[in-house]
């Protein structure tokens, strides 16, 4: 796995400043990260944060407006055709060749990849067999459902043994049970290789990344691995999250739950229709949590889950940025 | 750099085979022009050529050009395919390359198909094979320049109505400005002249192989391809 470009323990990925403008929209203000040889590093932030404007400029496909990028050892921008030939990418929504058989369209990819003639076929059943394709390889791709799509998109990604993989929201738009598998895929592959992705399912960092990378508004807000990320997440106290039937009234509901011991405050949250969600707020869980199940014995308002609310990206950004870049940005 | 363009040539071919596009426009073409050439030669049936033929084919490719190239761009725009195809390590050059070749390659089958005609006649008499080849090479770059047009029009845009109508437009326009602008005189009939596809292809059709008619489909057709590659090239900014 030599390179020209890259020892094995320069960075597989240097950003440095870059900045990207649309006109008077700035996406990216200026970002500076690395990423070593081997990690899985999740991008995490909201629609619009800027990740794909990363990524892209990362595939050379779009041109920084500031700042420079190299990946895998290659100026992304002086030598476009290196960085090319060493990262696998799956765009945003996963755009493939509808109608192309899916050993077709591997074998184009791998042409056009540089994969010697002799290991096409060899590559192409390696990948087949590491993302699970094997029962639609002679099928089109059109004909495919969303899980298979996006395994043939990783499949694309992976085939010409990339050093750097970078993955744009891989698990959007899939079923839980697709989203488990896909991720398994992932971490497979991140066995051996770089890998980049981005979400804005803070558990999907969890599940599968070593590091998480936190974009907001063009910055970054956070970079640091997951121990560190999942006591943020501790730190949010998100409190608990308690659902009700359709029988009761919200207010009656709400009112019922503000008086209860150890609750602070509750705001009700949108749900499944006919369901009252409320989020509640509150310093003993414990206590909160054992008045609540007293007063659904008494009175039985029909509550249907009780659960620790899962914290908001929001919620994770304001711990990063305590009192600094929020204020600031308030400010400004 | 040939290897590049031979796999994305290779890749559209199959995608105009897997798809109904390639057969509406091989039959499409073939029975207007048939149906065309067979009610000229009864009309006219002590000549022997393919003048009517060659007369009539220009009309039928600007619109059977964009037909070819339409989607080449823009569907690869709207569907986010093209996003995957400008990182993958090809040039932008290959990619235009390698689209503009599968277009001709596939009016070249067509053409190749409308043998049938210059055989019947050369069956029935002494047929000019020179005219023919001439006519035919004629064909094969009038071809080449309506689908650099079309793949012109197509990398502006992510509609492929929008880019059959734009290259419909000027190829029409190249093809009748000589008969659109009056009766011009002095520069402006030179001008107009030197732009009409139809004046050019008539040279060829009638046998003559001038080397100005071919540089200027040659040239129209690299300045076309050139437009194509900057658009493309300019998502990237």
């Amino acid at each position: 796995m030599s390179e020209d470009g890259n020892s094995r323990n320069d960075p597989s990925i240097v950003v440095d400043d870059v900045v990207k403008a649309y006109g008077d929209f700035r996406a990216l203000n200026g970002i500076n990260f690395e990423v070593q040889p081997g990690e899985i590093v999740g991008f995490l932030g909201p629609n619009g944060a800027g990740k794909t404007t990363t990524m892209k400029i990362l595939t050379s496909y779009m041109a920084a407006t500031e700042g420079t990028a190299q990946v895998a050892g290659f100026d992304v921008h002086a030598s476009p055709d290196e960085v090319r030939q060493r990262t696998g990418y799956l765009p945003e929504n996963v755009p493939l060749y509808e109608g192309m058989l899916v050993h077709d369209y591997l074998k184009f990819v791998a042409e056009v990849r540089g994969v010697e003639p002799g290991r096409r076929e060899e590559r192409i059943r390696r990948v087949v067999e590491l993302t699970g394709l094997e029962a639609v390889v002679h099928r089109a791709i059109r004909e495919l459902s969303k899980g298979y799509r996006q395994r043939v998109g990783l499949a694309q990604s992976i085939i010409h043994e990339p050093e750097v993989i970078i993955l744009d929201e891989p698990t959007t738009g899939l079923d839980p049970n697709q989203i488990v598998e896909i991720r398994d895929v992932i971490t497979g592959i991140g066995q051996e290789k770089t890998v980049i992705l981005s979400t804005h399912i803070l558990q999907e960092v969890s599940a599968v990344c070593d590091r998480v990378i936190i974009i907001n508004e063009g910055d970054i807000v956070a970079d640091d691995d997951l121990e560190s990320l999942e006591d943020a997440v501790a730190e949010t106290e998100p409190g608990l999250s308690v659902s009700f039937g359709p029988e009761a009234d919200a207010e009656t509901l709400k009112q019922m739950l503000v008086e209860l011991e150890g609750v602070d405050d509750v705001t009700e949250e949108p749900g499944r229709r006919g369901t009252h969600v409320f989020r509640i707020e509150t310093d003993d869980e414990e206590t909160a949590r054992r008045s609540l199940f007293r007063a659904e014995a008494d009175h039985d308002h029909g509550m249907e889950s009780l659960s620790r609310a899962q914290p908001s990206l929001e919620e994770i950004f304001r711990v990063y940025t305590e009192g600094s870049t929020e204020e600031g940005r308030r400010a400004s | 750099m040939l290897k590049n363009i031979g796999f994305v040539l290779k890749r559209e071919l199959g995608a105009y085979f897997n798809s109904v596009v390639a057969y509406i426009v091989v039959i499409l073409f073939l029975l207007i022009t048939g149906a065309l050439f067979w009610l000229n030669y009864f009309q006219q049936i002590n000549l022997l050529s393919l003048r009517g033929f060659f007369s009539q084919a220009p009309l039928f490719l600007a619109f059977f050009a964009p037909a070819v190239t339409m989607g080449l761009f823009a569907e690869e725009k709207r569907m986010g395919t093209l996003e995957l195809l400008m990182t993958m390590p090809l040039s932008d050059f290959e990619i235009v390359m390698g689209k503009f070749l599968a277009a001709l390659s596939l009016l070249a089958v067509v053409f190749t198909m409308t043998l049938a005609y210059p055989i019947t006649l050369s069956m029935l008499g002494d047929l000019d094979w020179g005219a023919v080849a001439s006519g035919y090479i004629g064909l094969l770059l009038l071809g080449g320049t309506y689908a650099a047009i079309g793949l012109m029009a197509s990398s502006w845009t992510r509609d492929q109505v929008v880019a059959i109508l734009t290259a419909f437009s000027i190829c029409f326009f190249l093809y009748l400005i000589d008969q659109l602008v009056g009766q011009p005189t002095g520069t402006m009939a030179r001008v107009v002249d030197y732009l009409s596809t139809n004046s050019h292809f008539n040279n060829l059709a009638r046998g003559v192989v001038d080397i100005r008619d071919v540089f200027y489909y040659i040239s129209v057709t690299g300045v076309a391809l050139l437009v194509a590659q900057v658009s493309i090239a300019s998502r990237r900014w």
